[in-house]
């Protein structure tokens, strides 16, 4: 057992500092925090990812990955969070691509990777339906054939940033014979299809990132199936898992908290530093000691797929863990906030009334209490680990 | 020993929801939440006409005479409503102030216009430094040959921008955390030297943070004695945490009841939510959190009405309970209406988010536990 960087991760880690701190600018940062050049940030800020080799980490070499070690890529992914860099948008690289390197034919893979790899495709995930939400084999989008085409017919929900989407990947039903799970397709559909209709669903934090997606009589070529008609819960598991691992977020809780205790260290209470309050140490440490264990277990994990295990139901404990210290470090940001949590932004946003961080605090807070319910929701996960890991059945 | 409620207030509370449910639908709410005002002048008048502004005055002055049960039926129903009127702000805040320390006169000439309707005030004791401690004041007021200057900032003033009269808690001796020399000033918000900023809270509420700048004040704006403010304050802000606790009840009560139904009807797994055995117990946990709350708030509502010795401790453990369990039971009832939680148009969103805010009002759950900790062991 042996946790310690070797002199080659040593260096590659002071390459990665020195990337983000030259690539990631300040004029970057700023279009990040603002609405609307929020897409082109992502999209600029994965170019400049792309051009360095870096926009795949976990990809195949052959088809443009990098080809690190778990160590280099947990340095990676380290230096990311503590120099405050979001995660790539996962649904082009993290989603749709190691279904199509995996199950999808040499066409499909010429046309859609590299386009992932340059974000030229913003892609969305249109698996949610109003009716099937945790019971997603239920789904009853259907696609029927056509000659060389399917028909497809149906609504999607809760589809992030389907706004800003040139494509989709959807599941959809092409069988209603047998299990619900064994009639279901994997289907990449062009969002400028004639029939396709994107309804905003204004969230909580009074922002816009999730849609309704309406199919009318919609028109997709056969070619854009993926693997065998029928097949497509397979391959949608499989990409499960992948999200669920990422889902944890360890290094940007870590960060995220240290960040909250450097606040907490500046505001004062009745003369007091807030750091200095024990209830407020408390919650505090509650925190840090899950997060100095939760750390570890992302690391054991990963050294089980390093050596060629799959990301089973340990990725439903990274899943769940992970989201819960993230909404545990969103509500101590809350905390510190006080009554300034509650600034909307208007004309007087928190910074010019408030605290600097209060707008971003509520922000964070409401959209956070999503990911206890995307991505499988905690309690569907609970099962997944009772059913294999405990037999409970 | 009896915990039923009166004939009246039973009425009372009637005449409250039937209230809500036909004048104050949730889309109607949404509009007011969305005007320039944030709150709805015509639903105002109708508060005064049906009496409900003078409930907490006494008859010398055109009230009703009520007391903390009936404030806290009153509160628990509006929680109900989600009601963004200035109920708190301008009655249990700037009315009682007055009512507590104001002279005959500012009695006689303030109190029966908040009455009928026509004057919204507003409190202004928080300031940017001070996060939840009522002694942390650096607003002064220097006295002079006419009265008192007054200089500072007051921040997150809830119904600053609608109130015509502002009570200001600013400093006439001492320093800056210490509990006496704190004095209380009536303000006209139009006066030279005010200036006022305002926005909105996520729970629809319009706030202001004002700047005095050196404003003129006659002698006869201190409401009070001088220098004696502090005790005023925690007097009629341990009656309003009590208030905004019975509000606080109405939400989690709504909230749950809102929950539980959505269980019963949503359908996953050829199965209704509710029928899973980890939300049936989720679902028990938020009804015991509820009960325990309600609990609690019938002995804080008891202790003031039998002015209780140990009321201080009763109302920071209160309000300490009810920032604990809003947080739970809002994050239940968002985690199991699924999506459907996360978005504006539902109302479970704008209920969580009123919790939020009642928890940041008049101190949040840890600043409350710390002085019900600082009390009882020292
Ligand atoms: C912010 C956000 C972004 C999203 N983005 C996308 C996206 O891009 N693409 C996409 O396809 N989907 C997306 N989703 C949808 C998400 O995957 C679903 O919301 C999720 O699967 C839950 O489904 P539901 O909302 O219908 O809730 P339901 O399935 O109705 O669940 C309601 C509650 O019941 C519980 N429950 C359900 N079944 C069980 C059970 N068997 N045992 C115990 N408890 C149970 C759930 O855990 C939950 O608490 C997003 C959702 C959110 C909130």
């Amino acid at each position: 057992m042996d946790t310690s960087f070797s002199n080659a991760d040593l260096s590659f880690r002071d390459d990665v500092k020195a990337f983000f701190a030259s690539a990631y600018d300040l004029k970057l940062q700023k279009q990040f925090e603002s609405f609307s050049t929020y897409k082109d940030a992502v999209i600029e800020w994965q170019k400049r990812l792309y051009s360095q080799g870096w926009i795949a980490p976990n990809w195949p070499v052959e088809y443009g990955g990098t080809g690190w070690s778990s160590t280099q890529k947990f340095i990676f992914e380290s230096e990311r969070a503590s120099a405050g860099i979001r995660e790539v948008m996962p649904f082009g690289v993290g989603m749709v691509g190691p279904v199509i390197y995996t199950f999808g034919n040499e066409k499909q893979k010429e046309y859609f990777l590299p386009r992932i790899l340059k974000s030229q495709d913003w892609w969305c995930q249109g698996y949610s339906e109003p009716g099937s939400g945790s019971d997603l084999a239920s789904l009853k989008t259907k696609a029927e054939s056509d000659g060389d085409n399917y028909i497809v017919n149906g609504a999607k929900i809760w589809t992030s940033f389907a706004q800003y989407a040139d494509w989709i990947f959807c599941l959809v039903r092409t069988s209603t014979d047998g299990k619900k799970q064994a009639g279901i397709s994997f289907l990449l559909i062009d969002m400028r299809t004639e029939g396709i209709k994107v309804n905003p669903i204004i969230s909580i934090d009074n922002h816009h990132s999730l849609n309704e997606v309406e199919f009318v009589n919609v028109r997709v070529p056969k070619e854009n199936l993926i693997g065998e008609e029928n097949k497509g819960w397979t391959y949608a598991k499989s990409l499960l898992a992948h999200e669920r691992t990422g889902i944890a977020g360890v290094a940007d809780t870590k960060r995220a908290l240290f960040n909250a205790q450097e606040l907490a260290r500046k505001e004062v209470n009745g003369g007091k530093s807030l750091l200095k309050d024990p209830l407020f140490q408390k919650r505090l440490s509650d925190i840090e000691i899950e997060l100095l264990a939760l750390e570890f277990t992302e690391l054991r994990v990963l050294a089980t797929v390093a050596a060629g295990g799959a990301p089973g139901a340990e990725s439903s404990l990274l899943k769940i863990k992970g989201t819960e210290m993230q909404q545990a470090v969103q509500e101590i940001m809350m905390e510190i906030a006080a009554h300034y949590q509650g600034v909307l932004d208007t004309e007087y946003p928190c910074e010019v009334v408030g605290h600097e961080f209060g707008g971003a605090a509520r922000r964070a807070y409401l959209y956070g209490r999503a990911a206890t319910i995307y991505g499988g929701s905690n309690e569907i996960q609970k099962n997944v680990i009772a059913k294999a890991v405990l037999g409970l059945e | 020993m009896n915990f039923d409620f009166s004939e009246e207030q039973l009425m009372l509370r009637e005449s409250i929801a039937r209230f809500i449910q036909d004048d104050y639908s949730f889309d109607y709410r949404r509009e007011i939440s969305q005007s320039a005002l944030g709150m709805s002048e015509h639903i105002w008048k109708k508060f005064a006409e049906l009496g409900w502004l003078s409930i907490p005055f006494s008859e010398d002055c055109g009230g009703f005479g009520g007391g903390p049960v009936d404030i806290s039926v009153i509160m628990e129903e509006f929680g109900k409503g989600l009601v963004l009127e200035p109920y708190m702000p301008t009655v249990l805040l700037f009315g009682k102030l007055i009512d507590a320390a104001g002279s005959e006169g500012q009695r006689s000439d303030f109190i029966p216009p908040i009455i009928n309707g026509e004057l919204l005030g507003a409190f202004a004791y928080l300031e940017r430094q001070s996060r939840y401690e009522l002694s942390d004041v650096m607003t002064k007021a220097v006295s002079n040959s006419k009265g008192f200057l007054l200089e500072g900032e007051k921040v997150v003033v809830l119904n600053g921008q609608n109130a015509a009269k502002v009570i200001v808690s600013a400093r006439t001796s001492g320093d800056q955390f210490d509990r006496e020399g704190i004095s209380l000033f009536l303000v006209s918000s139009d006066s030279d030297g005010v200036e006022r900023v305002s926005y909105q809270m996520m729970d629809g509420q319009i706030v202001s943070n004002f700047r005095f700048n050196k404003v003129s004040l006659t002698a006869d704006s201190l409401i009070g004695d001088l220098g004696d403010g502090l005790k005023i304050i925690e007097g009629v802000l341990r009656a309003a945490t009590v208030a905004i606790s019975s509000e606080a009840l109405g939400i989690m009560e709504e909230l749950n009841r809102k929950t539980l139904e959505y269980s019963k009807t949503r359908e996953q797994f050829g199965s209704a939510i509710g029928s899973f055995q980890v939300l049936q117990h989720r679902m028990v946990d938020t009804f015991m959190a509820y009960e325990q709350v309600k609990s609690l708030l019938y002995r804080s509502v008891c202790g003031l009405t039998e002015t209780a010795s140990d009321i201080e401790c009763t109302v920071h453990a209160l309000k300490a309970l009810v920032g604990k369990t809003g947080k739970q039971i809002f994050g239940e009832a968002i985690q199991i209406h699924g999506g459907m939680g996360i978005t504006d148009e539902l109302d479970i969103g704008h209920y969580a988010k009123r919790l939020m805010m009642i928890n940041t009002t008049f101190g949040g759950e840890d600043h409350h536990q710390g002085k019900f900790n600082f009390l009882r062991y020292g």
